[in-house]
């Protein structure tokens, strides 16, 4: 006899093995046995729905039996639609799922959702061998398991022989003439009431576990499984006396051989803690040992009638002492109970200010430890730091009023974001990241010039100073600052953060200007720890000295790669341009020449345009959009962000929070060279304003061309009208004062969650607008039907390069573009020193339509080319050299 | 096809390298894939691969022949995305029965012209560009682009142009939805059924990320339990990960599947420019492992995989045993 051994599968495999515990099967997933499932479905909610299923997983559940079976219902449709839900939460279609039906059609309908190897619930030889074979030839066929249930054309099987007879007849029949696998098989011999006053149901239960015995013992491979409720059917209103008799029944079934079954977990007991009298009793009754049995305990039960345990909202960790009620409010992130147990402590200590250096601390540093191993992430940091923040604005009051009441930090951090640039989320984020670990943040906001840096690090004795920025003059300015602090005297470390720094740039651009004391790179706000801690700890000359090697090695390979790195004239690059065609039938005349604005846009027309992969790498939760939601690490805090994410959308639309503007102008064009004249599209002979771009410069393999965006717009001399577009979009308007209020109750995760949803909404709305300008304004993709994952792909005709990125890395290009469009009269955005726009969450770009224009990184430009554009536009070399240091090799 | 299963009891069996890397070496263009067959089809052609059968069948030949002089044992048929489903993209559902049944023929003729070792053409089923168990839209999880009923029939007709073809094997592979695969497994049972045949079917899967899962989230072992209701040849896995990334996931099959066990990896992990790598020499210094463990009974290569790198695992192969079946409980 080989092992019976049943394998089935969601996500994840559940293997059956003799030796396996008894599988429990979910059931409050089923409308014929859950009044509250039922009405969740008729209902249409879903949603709640789903949250049953999950229960029953967490609730310990090995497999979760559906069952859509009701008149009222469209049965078939549910099915599918349930189960495609569950297949979307991992959580719960990690276990099998069992498919409970009587009707075939939607038994059939609930395996064509199964990716995993489930269970059909059930089959029988009720309407004869023929459809009982082609049933199970198909259930095969889909790869599932089977429950066959012990009933054939004469009726159910109501006792220890009729059940044998026709398990064993269905065992044949599977076995020998459809083929399937043995132990696939679990059979359903029928767990009727007993106790019901009728004599013909007392040997019920005695003979579905004789008859279980016999199956599991004579059909190899085999398994059985049954419905245990039904037992105490005739207890109803009687929970003690219904829990005891489903465990006892369970109990002897289990011994015989059940592996398996549809038990409430709720309406159970558990076997030994059943009081030894009613045990008794109702042993007496399920192995039919005296024929009074069921009389004795009628007469019982009548003693023992209790209500069913209540389920309550688990708030035991409340019962803790105060310091483990603070601790677990800090990793949860709950600010429900803060104040009162902040008080709580504030009176036991004898100083407000040991309230934090004792209790808080030690809840901040179990969140710090959690984060620096892995077990926590950024949102819930995050969380953890609102409450803290909640927790010190509670006692400030009274230490302020106390005399000499000063809390020691590990250390006092200055941060800002550099002069000119208005980008501040990454750095808000490493504040919070670093308050969590005890140093004292400084945040000097955005835009800040290098005097107000030094003269704070000065005033405030700083112990660190912190300089973040996004945009790529922002890299320059901050050499600017280094420089500044270098002749200011200041020995203070120096850290570099923001998306477009980098290890090479800081060690081949800052760290020689600043010799006084470090300076460091740091990737992201999960290193500003450690990297704090280094420079600030009894480490520090080991770590600088390392740093200072690793450095200097960068700077090493920059140079040779520098060198190794071949530009050719821009004559010759000129020379292998791209040559498109501009025959007629490639250029289309945009509908509405001219500009288009559009004042308060709704948002809500371009919610479902939200490109949320980079969202969540804000967070530093790394993985594609909406796989990182299922992640094994990540997944359920990228869950909870996205849910928080979708709730502020909802505020954001409905309080309206922010509001949105946007320009775009469609205007005729022609390239000369490498420029892009554009023309009044009242007159065109009228050029309008002349877009310089640049060329790429490096070598190319035969067949590459050396690409300028001004490749993509007709050249003058063909005579061919070709038009293109610009636009300014923001979503950012009303912003600052919803921050403000938010950073006003210290709330720092719904701020940063605020401003990342703003950027996220900027860029949805130009991915609206290109689309609109495809199908709409311009017109010239009119039939264009792509759904949002495609829109994220580009799979679109025609591109929207913004100046500032790969293709054209010349941010001075903004100015022409916003004077083209009256920008900053039409939308409110504004333009900085260093070019960035305000509001940040703004984008700006052009349109080029041709089929063949495509985005490209520009590179590194040679100074020839530099120079030319100097003198194209009629600027001084020098005084314009510093827009291009990123991309110019001298 | 009782000598597919006598080979396999002797030897490790090699299956060819990638078909797109060594289609983009004849660097071809819009004309090739339209060829006279496609003159006037209103999309652009270029990149639908298994035109090229019809259109460049010179080529697909010549790249077949290269494959089996670097010693592989089985070529695949070019028809990844031979479906309705994935030619749905160029509106050239109607060609499916001409891709599958031209790959498979001209597959077969290359084939014929060895004759020191047996060779077999496995006809290629990919999973077409649709997932059937995960909705494209974020805001409805329950919508899908494609159900489970489509999928069956889109299978059907693939795999009736490649047994009509001529191929000798089935090779449904690069499973990123189990739910897909199913739908084939059920095709080509349905199929058998109806018209009384049986050839042998292969299935590989693909874990696309060191968490050792499906794109639709199931655990390798999981994977195989979902598909061990047919009489399988074999089942493994392919492309996504380089081979060193793929052993600990081939050694949970090695242990658990009562099949032939199959790899196929990609020639390491692609660097920014999407290009491939690992040498000849690297890979197959990493597939040694695999011998020496004893992990598979088949073994070639997926994206970025050539000539050079087959030659290099099949000489290496012959040194060694294939992997013993384990006995099914």
């Amino acid at each position: 006899m080989s092992m019976p051994t049943l394998k089935l599968s969601g996500l994840e495999p559940l293997i059956i093995t003799k030796e396996s515990n008894f599988v429990n099967i979910g059931e409050r997933t089923n409308v014929t046995g859950s009044r509250k499932f039922l009405r969740l479905i008729k209902e249409g909610d879903f949603d709640a729905a789903l949250s049953v299923a999950r229960d029953q997983v967490e609730g310990g559940a090995q497999i979760i039996d559906i069952n859509m079976d009701e008149g009222m219902i469209d049965g078939k449709e549910a099915m599918v639609k349930f189960l495609n839900l569950i297949a979307s939460e991992p959580d719960i279609c990690r276990v099998p799922i069992m498919i409970d039906s009587s009707k075939w059609e939607i038994i059939e309908a609930g395996l064509k959702c199964l990716q995993g190897k489930g269970v059909v619930n059930s089959i029988s030889l009720k309407e004869g061998e023929e459809n009982f074979i082609n049933q199970a030839t198909i259930i095969k066929r889909y790869g599932a398991a089977v429950i066959v249930m012990a009933f054939d054309e004469d009726g159910q099987a109501d006792s220890y022989e009729r059940r044998i007879e026709i398990c064993e007849r269905s065992y044949n029949i599977l076995v020998d003439q459809v083929n399937f696998s043995k132990n696939d098989i679990i059979f359903d011999p029928n767990i009727f009431p007993v106790a019901t006053g009728m004599d013909e149901h007392n040997n019920n239960a005695q003979d579905f576990f004789n008859a279980t015995k016999w199956i599991r013992t004579n059909l190899d491979g085999a398994h059985v499984s049954g419905g245990v409720s039904n037992v105490s059917f005739s207890f109803r209103g009687n929970n003690v006396v219904r829990e005891a008799m489903h465990s006892a029944f369970l109990y002897h079934a289990i011994q015989n051989g059940m592996d398996m079954g549809i038990v409430n977990p709720t309406m159970l007991e558990v076997y030994s803690d059943i009081n030894q009298t009613l045990l008794n009793h109702v042993e007496d009754v399920l192995l039919n040992r005296r024929p009074d049995a069921t009389e004795r305990l009628l007469d019982y039960a009548q003693t023992v009638k209790g209500d069913r345990k209540k389920r309550e909202v688990d708030l035991s960790w409340r019962e803790n002492t105060v310091q483990k009620r603070l601790e677990y409010s800090l990793v949860k992130g709950i600010t429900d109970f803060i104040d009162e147990d902040v008080e709580v402590c504030r009176k036991e200590y004898d100083r407000p200010i040991q309230v934090i250096e004792g209790p808080l601390m030690d809840g901040m540093n179990v969140v710090g430890d959690l984060f620096g191993s892995g077990k926590m992430f950024l949102p819930q940091v995050v969380k953890s730091a609102r409450v803290m923040k909640k927790a010190v604005a509670y006692l400030l009051p009274y230490i302020e009023s106390e005399k000499g009441g000063e809390f020691k930090f590990s250390g006092k951090v200055l941060m800002a974001t550099v002069k000119g640039d208005v980008h501040d989320i990454g750095k808000n984020i490493v504040s919070v990241v670093l308050g969590c670990n005890n140093y004292e943040i400084i945040d000097l906001g955005v835009m800040v010039p290098p005097e107000k840096i030094i003269k704070s690090a000065i005033d405030e004795n700083v112990d660190i100073i912190g300089l973040s920025g996004l945009i790529t003059p922002s890299l320059d300015e901050m050499v600017h600052v280094a420089k500044e602090m270098q002749i200011a005297g200041l020995k203070i470390p120096l850290l570099i953060g923001g998306a477009t720094t980098s290890r090479v740039h800081t060690a081949v651009k800052i760290e020689e200007h600043y010799t006084n004391d470090s300076v460091v790179h740091v990737l992201d706000a999960s290193r500003s720890v450690t990297v704090a801690e280094s420079l600030l700890g009894s480490k520090k000359i080991d770590f600088t000295n390392k740093l200072r090697e690793e450095y200097s090695k960068l700077r090493e390979n920059h140079k040779k790669h520098q060198k190794a790195k071949i530009l050719i004239p821009i004559a010759s690059a000129r020379k292998n341009k791209l040559s498109l065609d501009f025959s007629t039938d490639e250029i289309k005349k945009p509908k509405k020449l001219g500009i288009t604005s559009y004042i308060d846009f709704p948002l809500k027309k371009i919610v479902d345009y939200i490109d949320w992969t980079p969202f969540f790498q804000t967070w530093e939760l790394h993985g594609r959009f909406p796989k990182i939601l299922q992640d094994e690490v990540v997944g359920k805090e990228a869950k909870k962000l996205f849910s928080d994410a979708k709730e502020m959308l909802n505020k954001i639309m409905e309080e309206k929070w922010l509001t949105s503007k946007v320009v775009i102008g469609l205007f005729p064009a022609n390239s000369v060279g490498d420029d892009i004249e554009i023309y009044d599209p009242e007159d065109q002979n009228k050029c309008i304003h002349i877009q310089r771009t640049l060329r790429q410069q490096t070598k190319k393999a035969p067949g590459q061309a050396n690409f300028a965006l001004s490749d993509f717009i007709a050249p003058k001399e063909s005579g061919i009208k070709d038009y293109i577009g610009s636009f300014v979009v923001t979503s950012g308007i009303g912003l600052d004062e919803i921050v403000a209020k938010f950073e006003s109750d210290h709330d720092d995760y719904n701020s940063i969650l605020l401003k990342a949803l703003a950027d996220r909404l900027a860029e949805a709305l130009a991915e609206y607008m290109h689309e609109h300008v495809r199908k709409e304004l311009w017109g010239y993709s009119s039939n264009e039907n792509l759904d949002n994952k495609e829109l994220i792909k580009e799979k679109y005709q025609g591109i929207r390069p913004a100046p500032g990125y790969p293709a054209c890395p010349d941010h001075q290009e903004k100015i022409g573009l916003f004077n083209l469009l009256n920008a900053t009269d039409i939308t409110g955005v504004t333009l900085t020193e260093s070019l960035a726009m305000l509001p940040v969450s703004s984008v700006s770009g052009w349109y080029f339509s041709h089929p063949k224009s495509k985005y490209f990184g520009l590179g590194k430009i040679a100074k020839d080319q530099f120079l030319d554009l100097a003198n194209r536009k009629d600027q001084n070399a020098a005084s314009i050299k510093r827009w291009y240091s990123s991309i110019l090799i001298e | 096809m009782e000598e597919i299963f006598k080979v396999l009891k002797k030897r490790i069996l090699v299956l060819d390298g990638a078909m797109g890397t060594m289609i983009q070496r004849y660097s071809l263009e819009e004309e090739d894939f339209r060829g006279s067959f496609f003159n006037h089809h209103h999309k652009p052609l270029k990149g639908n691969n298994d035109l090229l059968s019809i259109t460049r069948p010179d080529i697909i030949k010549a790249i077949h022949k290269e494959y089996f002089d670097a010693g592989a044992d089985i070529v695949e048929t070019n028809t990844f995305s031979g479906t309705t489903i994935a030619q749905a993209d160029y509106d050239l559902e109607s060609a499916v029965y001409e891709i599958n049944f031209e790959s498979a023929k001209i597959a077969k003729e290359v084939a014929r012209q060895y004759t020191d070792k047996p060779r077999f053409v496995a006809g290629s089923i990919g999973p077409t560009n649709r997932t059937a168990s995960i909705s494209p839209d974020v805001n409805d999880p329950g919508y899908r682009a494609v159900t489970f009923d489509e999928l069956v029939i889109a299978y059907d007709q693939q795999v009736d142009a490649l047994i009509k073809g001529g191929v000798d094997i089935l090779l449904v592979e690069t499973v990123f939805d189990t739910l897909n695969a199913k739908a084939a497994l059920f095709a080509i049972d349905s199929y058998f059924d109806t018209n009384k045949i049986k050839i042998p079917i292969m299935v590989s899967g693909t874990i696309t990320d060191q968490s050792g899962r499906t794109l639709t989230g199931q655990t390798t072992e999981a994977f195989l339990i979902s598909l061990s209701h047919l009489d399988l040849l074999s089942i493994g896995l392919n492309c996504a990960l380089g081979a060193s990334m793929m052993r600990p996931y081939l050694q949970v099959l090695n242990s658990k599947s009562s099949f032939h066990t199959s790899a196929h990896p990609n020639a390491g992990l692609p660097n920014e420019f999407g290009e491939y790598e690992e040498t000849p020499e690297l890979m197959a210094n990493q597939i040694k492992t695999f011998f020496e463990e004893g992990l598979v009974n088949i073994i070639g290569g997926c994206c970025g995989t050539t000539p050079d790198h087959i030659k290099a695992i099949a000489d290496l192969a012959k040194n060694y045993k294939p992997r013993e079946l384990v006995i099914s409980d």
